[in-house]
C-alpha cells in the first residue's frame, strides 16, 4: 500500500504534527495513556460501516484465496504439460487459471480502494469527533494545554492510525495468506511441506527479538524527529524576536546539533531494521534449498510429482513476503495502539459543562438583566478566587468592574458566560439560572470582546461577519460604528483583503477595532469587554468611546477596564480586590465614599494594573476595608 | 500584494530540474552513493540468479526422474550443490540488499539533514516582508512534510529506480535470450504496464499538490480554532467552527479518495495484464513441454523469470508514488530555498562603527509596504547620541513602520536613515542588529525559564546581567516572588503574565547596555502609568548614551523627549518638545487635554506622586 511504503515504519519519523509538539511525555494534562478498552472503543467508530467492512474482508478473502490458487493452477499445468497421471486437461486449467487471475484482480482492486477509503472514512470521523469534542471541552482544561501538542495528537496521532489501517487489512489478507499457503504445502505433501515450515518458529523467534530492540530505537527516532519539528516550529513563531535579538546564529548552532541527533537517531532505526532482511532472505533461501534438494529426492521416489516441485517453489517465494509484512504491521500497530490511546485521552478530556436535562433556550423576549447571588468560584480546589460575590446589572445598564491583577474581573467575565460553573451562590441572566439554559442559547445571548484581537485567516469581510451571518451592509455599517471603516477602505482591496495571522500589517489597534466590529455584527444583548480598549491609543479611544455609547444602548454591558478614565460613565462601578467586592456605585458615589477608587483616582494611578499587596517600594496603596455601598 | 505566488502552489511549476536538483544533493555523498548503487545492482543479479538455480533444480529433479536410479548419487549431488548456491544466493542478495537500504537511507537523511538546515537558515534571513505575507502553519508543514516527502526521492524514487531498470532489463535480456518468441509473450505486458505507470506518475503529481494543499488548510483552520478558542467560546461560534472544519476535511478527504483510485486501479491494471501474459506463457510453454520442444525446467525457470517481475512491479507504484510526491513537496521547498532575501547585506558591506556615540537619521524617507501605496511620507528626524525622540499618531499612521525601518527590517523606498552617518544599508545586518536593540509591542515568549529569555540576545551573559536588566525593567521583584524564581518556565504553557509583565519581560530582554539606537515600539501600553514612571527613570540611566525612539500612546511615556513627532496618515504633522506642542494648540495638544482631563496620565502628576 502506499504512503506508508517502505521500509520498517518506525523510523521515518514525523507525522504532520509530531512536528509541533515536543517530546510527548510532557503531556501531562491528558491522563497517561490507558490502553484498555482501546479496541472496543475504536470499533465503534467502524460500526456505523459495518456493511463495507464486511465488504472488505469478503474482497481480502476473495483476493488472498485466489492468490493462493494461482500457484496451484501453475502446478496443475505443468503437470498436464507433462502428462503426469491424473492430470486435468490443459485448456481446462488456463481457463480456470483466467477465471482464478480476474477474480483476484477484482478481489484485490476491491480490498484495497474499500480498505483504504474505509480507512480515510473512520479517520475522518475521528479526526471530527475529536475537534468537535475540543470546542465543548472546558476552557479551564484548554488553558492548560499547548495547541501543539493538540494539534500533534489531531494530525499526528491521527495519521499514525490512519496509516495502520489502510495496511491493518493487508495484514488479515496475510495473515489469510500465510495459513493458506501452510495449509497448501502440507496437504501437497506433508512431510516436505512440514520441513519447509521448520523455518517459521526460527524467523519467528529471531523476529521477537529483534522487535524488542528495535522498538525502543524506532521510538527515539519518533521522538527526535519530533523535537527537531518542535524547535523548527517555535522559532517560525518566534522568527522576529529571532531576529530583533540577532539570535540567529546561536539559534542555527542549537538547530543544527538536533538535526544531527535526529540524523543519528534516524540512520540508527535504518539500521536496526536492515538487519532483518539478511535473515529472511537467508531463510528464505533455506526454505528452497530443501525444497530443491529434499523434494528433488521426493521426486526421484516418486512421492511427488514435478508440478509439485514447481508449485512449492512458487510458494517458499510468496511465504516470506507476509511474514516481513506482518513483521511491519506489529511495529505498525505498537505505533498505533499509542496513537490510539493519545486520541481517546482528547474524547475523554472532561467536558465539566454540558446543557442539564430539560435545559430550556434563553429565548429573544428576556430581559438582559445580570445577577450574581453569593457566587463563590476558584480555579483550582481550596483556592477561590471570588469570594461571596453579589451585583446586580439592570437591563441596559453598563457596568463597570475595576481591580487589581488577580482580582477576579475577569473570572466575574468568565461566570457570566458560564465557561466555568461556581462553587457556590448562582450567577442569572433574565433571572434564570445560567446553568439551567441551554450553552448555546447563552453563547448567543451574550458576546465578548477580548483583549488579545484574534483575527482568522480569510477577509476583513469574513472576519467581521464571523459566525454571524449579517449581510455585507450590516458589516460595512458595523465597521463604521466602531471607526473601522476609514482603515479598512485604505488597505488594498478593501473589506476583500486577506488577514492573515498577523493581521497583514494592521496594527494592534487596528486589530482590536476589526474584533469591536465583529462584536457589534453579532449584536448580542450581553456584551462583554475584557481588557478591550488596552492598545487603543487615546485618539481613536475617543471615537470609540462614541461607538461604545452606541453600542451599550440596546444593551447590558460588563466593561473590564484598567484605564480609569474608560470607567468613569459607567452606570456602576464594581471595584474588586483579592476576590472581594469592597465598593460599589457609580462614580460620583464612590469618590464620594472615599475608599480605594477614590483614593486611586485622586491621587492619580490611572490604572489598578498593578496594585498589589506586595507591590514594589513606596506605590502600595492602603488596604481598605470592604464598604460595600 | 504580491502574495499571490506563495499562497496557491498549484501554480508552482512542476518541472524535473526538482528532481534533478534533489538527486544533485544525494550525488554529494558520492561514495556511498555508489556503495548503494553497487549493492542493489549485486543484490539484482543474486536475484536473477536465484529463479536460473530454481529451474536448474527442477531440470535435475526431472533427469533423475527419467534416468530412474542409474545416476542417483551424481543427481543428488548436483540437487545439493543447487541447492547450497541458492543458500548462498539468498544470503548475498539478503546482505546486499541490506547494505542498500542502510547506504541509501543514510544518504537520503544526510540530504535530509542538510535541507533541514538550508530550510531554517533560510527562514531565519528572510526579512520580515516574507513573514508577514507567509502563515507560519504552512512553513511549519514545508519544512515538515514536504521535506520528508523530498528526502525520501533519494532512497525511495531514486535509487530503486536503478534496481527497477536493471531488474527489467536483465529479465528482458534473459526471457529473450532463453526464447525469443516465448520471451516476447512474456513481456508483451510491458508496454502497456510502462504507459500506465506513466499516466498514474502525471496524474499523482497532480493529486499530491492537491493534497498537499488540502492538509495544509486542514491544519491551519484547526490550529487557528484552537489558538482562537476564547474568540471561537465567546461567540458561541461552535457550529459555524465546525462547519469550517467540515469543509476542509471533507475536500481532503475528497483528495485522498483521488488519490486511492489514482493508485489502486493503476495497479491493478498492470497486474492484470501481468497475469496475462504469464497466463500465455503457460498455455503456450505448457503446449511445447507437451510437444517436446520445451523442457519442464525451462518452463519453471520462465514463469520463475516472470515472478521476479512480480517485485519490481510492485515497486513501480511506490516509485511513481515517490517521485510525484517528491517533485511536488521538492517544488513546494525548493521555492523557499530559492527566494533571494529581499534585506540582506551587500556587497562591500562594512560593519557599523559607531566610535563617538550612536545618532539616528532619517532623511526624506518614504515607504510602503505594498508598492504604490506608501505608509511613511517623507519622514526626517535626527536623534543625537543621549537624547530621545517620541513619535505618537493614531493607529495606522505609521508609528511601527518607523521602529522596523531602523533596524531595516524593510527597506526605504525613498530617502535614507543612516546610524552615526552610516546608511543602513550599507553596513552588516549583523552588526547593525547588535547596535539597534527594539522592544515590540507584542512580547514574544519562548518556552523557556525566565532567565533564557531575559538573555535571549546574549545567552552568554552572566547572571548579574540578567538580574540587572530585570531589576531596570522592574520586573525581578515579581520573578523572585514565583515559586521556581529564575528557573520559571514562561511561553504558552508557563507561568501567566498579565500584559504589562509580558512587556516588562520583554523590556528586560531588549535593553542591552552601551550605546546604540535604542527603540521602544509601544511596549509601555499594558503598564499602568506609575510603574511606567519608575521604570521610564531606571530606562533612562541604562539608556544614557544611546539615541532613543519611544513610540507610545500615552503621552506620559513621551513627554520628556527631546523632540516629539506627531504623525498622520504616515505624514510628520506637528513636531517639537512637549511644551511647544501643547502651545502650537494642534492636535497633540488636543490629544494632551484628553488624556489630562482624567487627571490621571501626566507625568507632573505621576512623578508627584511617585515621589
Amino acid at each position: 500500500m502506499m504512503g506508508g511504503g517502505g521500509g520498517f515504519g518506525g523510523g521515518r519519523g514525523g507525522g504532520p504534527g509530531g512536528a509541533f509538539g515536543g517530546a510527548d511525555d510532557a503531556d501531562a494534562v491528558f491522563g497517561t495513556g490507558e490502553k484498555s478498552g482501546l479496541v472496543r472503543r475504536f470499533a465503534a467508530f467502524v460500526a456505523p460501516y459495518k456493511t463495507r467492512f464486511l465488504w472488505v474482508i469478503v474482497s481480502v478473502v476473495v483476493a488472498t484465496l485466489t492468490a493462493i490458487s494461482i500457484p496451484i493452477t501453475i502446478r496443475d499445468a505443468v503437470n498436464s504439460a507433462v502428462n503426469a497421471p491424473g492430470s486435468r486437461p490443459l485448456e481446462l486449467v488456463l481457463m480456470m487459471f483466467a477465471g482464478i487471475v480476474l477474480a483476484n484482480a477484482a478481489g484485490s482492486f476491491l480490498q484495497q480502494s474499500l480498505s483504504a477509503r474505509l480507512a480515510q472514512q473512520v479517520i475522518f470521523d475521528l479526526r471530527r469527533a475529536m475537534f468537535a469534542h475540543l470546542q465543548d471541552v472546558s476552557l479551564s482544561f484548554m488553558d492548560k494545554t499547548h495547541v501543539g501538542r493538540v494539534m500533534s495528537r489531531l494530525q499526528g496521532d491521527v495519521n499514525a492510525l490512519q496509516e495502520f489501517m489502510e495496511n491493518a487489512v493487508q495484514a488479515v489478507g496475510d495473515l489469510i495468506l500465510l495459513i493458506g499457503i501452510v495449509v497448501v504445502l502440507i496437504a501437497m505433501n506433508w512431510q516436505l511441506g512440514l520441513l519447509t515450515i521448520t523455518v517459521i518458529p526460527l524467523l519467528a523467534t529471531v523476529q521477537a527479538i529483534w522487535v524488542r530492540h528495535a522498538r525502543v530505537i524506532f521510538l527515539k527516532a519518533r521522538d527526535a524527529s519530533s523535537a527537531t519539528n518542535a524547535a523548527l516550529a517555535e522559532n517560525i513563531n518566534g522568527i522576529r524576536t529571532v531576529q530583533e535579538s540577532r539570535r540567529e546564529d546561536v539559534n542555527f548552532d542549537h538547530y543544527a546539533a538536533r538535526v544531527q541527533h535526529n540524523f543519528d537517531a534516524q540512520v540508527a532505526a535504518v539500521r536496526i531494521s536492515q538487519v532483518m532482511i539478511p535473515t529472511v532472505e537467508l531463510l528464505t533461501g533455506f526454505a528452497m534449498a530443501i525444497v530443491i534438494v529434499v523434494g528433488g529426492e521426493k521426486v526421484l521416489g516418486r512421492s511427488i510429482d514435478i508440478g509439485v516441485m514447481v508449485a512449492y517453489i512458487f510458494y517458499v517465494q510468496r511465504f516470506f513476503d507476509p511474514i516481513r509484512t506482518l513483521a511491519m504491521q506489529y511495529t505498525m500497530a505498537q505505533r498505533a495502539m499509542t496513537a490510539g490511546a493519545r486520541i481517546f485521552e482528547v474524547l475523554d478530556a472532561p467536558v465539566q459543562l454540558k446543557d442539564k436535562p430539560g435545559a430550556i433556550p434563553l429565548g429573544d423576549d428576556v430581559a438582559p438583566s445580570i445577577v450574581f447571588d453569593h457566587v463563590t468560584f476558584g480555579y483550582k480546589e481550596g483556592q477561590p478566587v471570588l469570594k461571596d460575590i453579589n451585583i446586580d446589572v439592570k437591563p441596559g445598564q453598563t457596568v463597570a468592574l475595576v481591580g487589581p491583577t488577580g482580582s477576579g474581573k475577569t473570572s466575574i467575565a468568565s461566570l457570566t458566560k458560564r465557561f466555568y460553573d461556581v462553587w457556590q451562590g448562582s450567577v442569572k441572566i433574565g433571572g434564570r439560572d445560567v446553568r439551567d439554559v441551554t450553552l448555546d442559547s447563552l453563547g448567543k445571548t451574550i458576546a465578548m470582546v477580548l483583549q488579545e484581537p484574534f483575527l482568522f485567516t480569510g477577509t476583513v469581510m469574513e472576519n467581521i461577519r464571523y459566525a454571524s451571518g449579517a449581510s455585507d451592509a450590516d458589516v460595512i455599517a458595523a465597521a463604521k460604528a466602531v471607526r473601522a471603516h476609514e482603515f479598512i477602505e485604505t488597505l488594498p482591496q478593501g473589506y476583500g483583503t486577506m488577514m492573515g495571522q498577523r493581521g497583514n500589517n494592521l496594527s494592534l489597534g487596528q486589530r482590536q477595532l476589526v474584533s469591536f466590529a465583529r462584536a457589534l455584527v453579532a449584536d448580542p444583548k450581553i456584551l462583554i469587554l475584557d481588557e478591550a480598549t488596552a492598545s487603543i491609543d487615546s485618539f481613536t479611544e475617543q471615537d470609540i468611546q462614541r461607538a461604545l455609547k452606541v453600542l451599550f444602548r440596546d444593551r447590558t454591558s460588563l466593561v473590564i477596564a484598567h484605564r480609569l478614565a474608560t470607567v468613569r460613565d459607567a452606570d456602576k462601578i464594581v471595584v474588586l480586590q483579592q476576590g472581594r467586592i469592597i465598593e460599589q456605585g457609580a462614580h460620583d458615589e464612590l469618590i464620594a465614599l472615599g475608599g480605594l477608587y477614590a483614593h486611586l483616582y485622586t491621587s492619580n494611578y490611572s490604572s489598578f494594573d498593578d496594585v498589589q499587596p506586595q507591590d514594589e517600594a513606596g506605590a502600595t496603596p492602603p488596604q481598605f476595608a470592604s464598604t460595600q455601598t | 500584494m504580491s502574495q499571490t505566488d506563495l499562497t496557491d502552489p498549484l501554480t508552482v511549476k512542476i518541472a524535473p530540474h526538482i528532481l534533478r536538483r534533489l538527486a544533485k544533493l544525494g550525488f554529494e555523498h558520492p561514495w556511498r552513493m555508489g556503495l548503494a548503487a553497487v549493492s542493489i545492482l549485486a543484490a539484482s543479479f543474486f536475484g536473477l540468479m536465484i529463479p536460473k538455480l530454481l529451474g536448474a533444480g527442477v531440470d535435475q529433479a526431472s533427469e533423475l526422474l527419467k534416468a530412474g536410479a542409474s545416476h542417483a548419487g551424481e543427481a543428488r549431488m548436483a540437487l545439493l550443490r543447487t541447492g547450497a548456491l541458492i543458500l548462498g544466493a539468498g544470503l548475498m542478495r539478503g546482505l546486499l540488499t541490506a547494505s542498500f537500504g542502510y547506504n541509501s537511507e543514510t544518504v537520503s537523511q544526510q540530504v535530509g539533514a542538510k535541507l533541514r538546515r538550508a530550510y531554517f537558515a533560510k527562514l531565519q534571513e528572510l526579512s520580515f516582508e516574507f513573514h508577514d505575507r507567509i502563515h507560519s502553519g504552512d512553513l511549519i508543514t514545508r519544512g515538515m512534510l514536504d521535506l520528508e516527502g523530498a528526502r525520501q526521492f533519494i532512497d525511495q524514487g531514486m535509487l530503486r529506480v536503478l534496481m527497477l531498470t536493471l531488474m527489467i532489463t536483465a529479465s528482458i535480456v534473459m526471457l529473450l535470450t532463453t526464447d525469443f518468441y516465448m520471451g516476447l509473450l512474456a513481456l508483451s505486458f510491458v508496454p502497456y504496464a510502462a504507459w500506465r505507470a506513466t499516466t498514474m506518475g502525471a496524474n499523482f503529481r497532480r493529486v499530491w499538490l492537491v493534497l498537499q494543499q488540502r492538509m495544509s488548510n486542514l491544519t491551519r483552520t484547526m490550529e487557528e480554532n484552537l489558538q482562537g478558542i476564547r474568540v471561537v467560546r465567546a461567540f458561541a461560534s461552535h457550529d459555524y467552527e465546525l462547519q469550517k472544519f467540515d469543509e476542509m476535511a471533507t475536500e481532503t478527504l475528497r483528495a485522498q479518495r483521488m488519490r486511492i483510485k489514482t493508485f489502486v486501479t493503476a495497479m491493478t491494471m498492470i497486474t492484470l495484464a501481468y497475469y496475462t501474459s504469464l497466463g500465455l506463457v503457460l498455455l503456450i510453454g505448457s503446449r511445447h513441454v507437451q510437444a517436446g520442444t520445451m523442457t519442464v525446467g525451462r518452463l519453471t525457470e520462465f514463469l520463475a523469470y516472470m515472478t521476479v517481475l512480480v517485485g519490481p512491479l510492485r515497486m513501480t507504484g511506490m516509485v511513481m508514488n515517490s517521485w510525484a510526491r517528491a517533485s511536488s513537496c521538492g517544488a513546494r521547498l525548493f521555492e523557499i530555498l530559492d527566494l533571494e532575501p529581499r534585506i540582506k547585506d551587500k556587497a562591500g558591506a562594512h560593519p557599523l562603527v559607531i566610535s563617538g556615540g550612536a545618532s539616528l537619521k532619517f532623511d526624506h524617507v518614504t515607504f510602503g509596504y505594498v508598492p504604490g501605496k506608501p505608509v511613511l511620507h517623507d519622514i526626517s528626524f535626527e536623534v543625537k547620541p543621549g537624547q530621545t525622540l517620541g513619535v505618537v499618531g493614531p493607529p495606522g499612521s505609521g508609528k511601527t513602520t518607523i521602529a522596523n525601518l531602523i533596524p531595516r527590517f524593510y527597506d526605504v523606498d525613498r530617502g535614507a536613515v543612516s546610524i552615526a552617518g552610516q546608511d543602513v544599508r550599507d553596513v552588516t545586518l549583523e552588526s547593525l542588529r547588535r547596535i539597534v536593540g527594539v522592544v515590540q509591542q507584542e512580547a514574544f515568549l519562548f518556552d523557556a525559564s525566565v532567565t533564557s529569555n531575559v538573555s535571549y540576545s546574549d545567552p552568554l551573559a552572566e547572571e548579574e546581567r540578567v538580574i540587572e536588566a530585570a531589576t531596570t525593567a522592574h520586573i525581578h521583584d515579581y520573578v523572585t516572588g514565583l515559586p521556581m524564581g529564575y528557573d520559571s518556565k514562561l511561553g504558552e504553557r508557563g507561568v501567566s503574565l498579565s500584559g504589562g509583565q509580558r512587556q516588562r519581560m520583554s523590556i528586560a530582554r531588549g535593553v542591552v547596555p552601551g550605546p546604540g539606537v535604542m527603540v521602544f515600539d509601544d511596549s509601555t501600553a499594558a503598564i499602568d502609568a506609575a510603574t511606567e514612571q519608575r521604570l521610564r527613570r531606571a530606562l533612562q540611566a541604562a539608556t544614557r548614551d544611546k539615541a532613543t525612539v519611544i513610540i507610545a500612546q500615552r503621552l506620559g511615556s513621551l513627554m520628556h523627549a527631546d523632540e516629539i513627532i506627531v504623525l498622520d496618515k504616515g505624514c510628520i504633522v506637528e513636531r517639537g518638545t512637549h511644551p511647544q506642542l501643547v502651545k502650537t494648540g494642534g492636535m497633540y495638544a488636543r490629544l494632551f487635554e484628553l488624556q489630562s482631563r482624567s487627571g490621571a496620565e501626566t507625568d507632573e502628576n505621576a512623578r508627584g506622586d511617585v515621589a
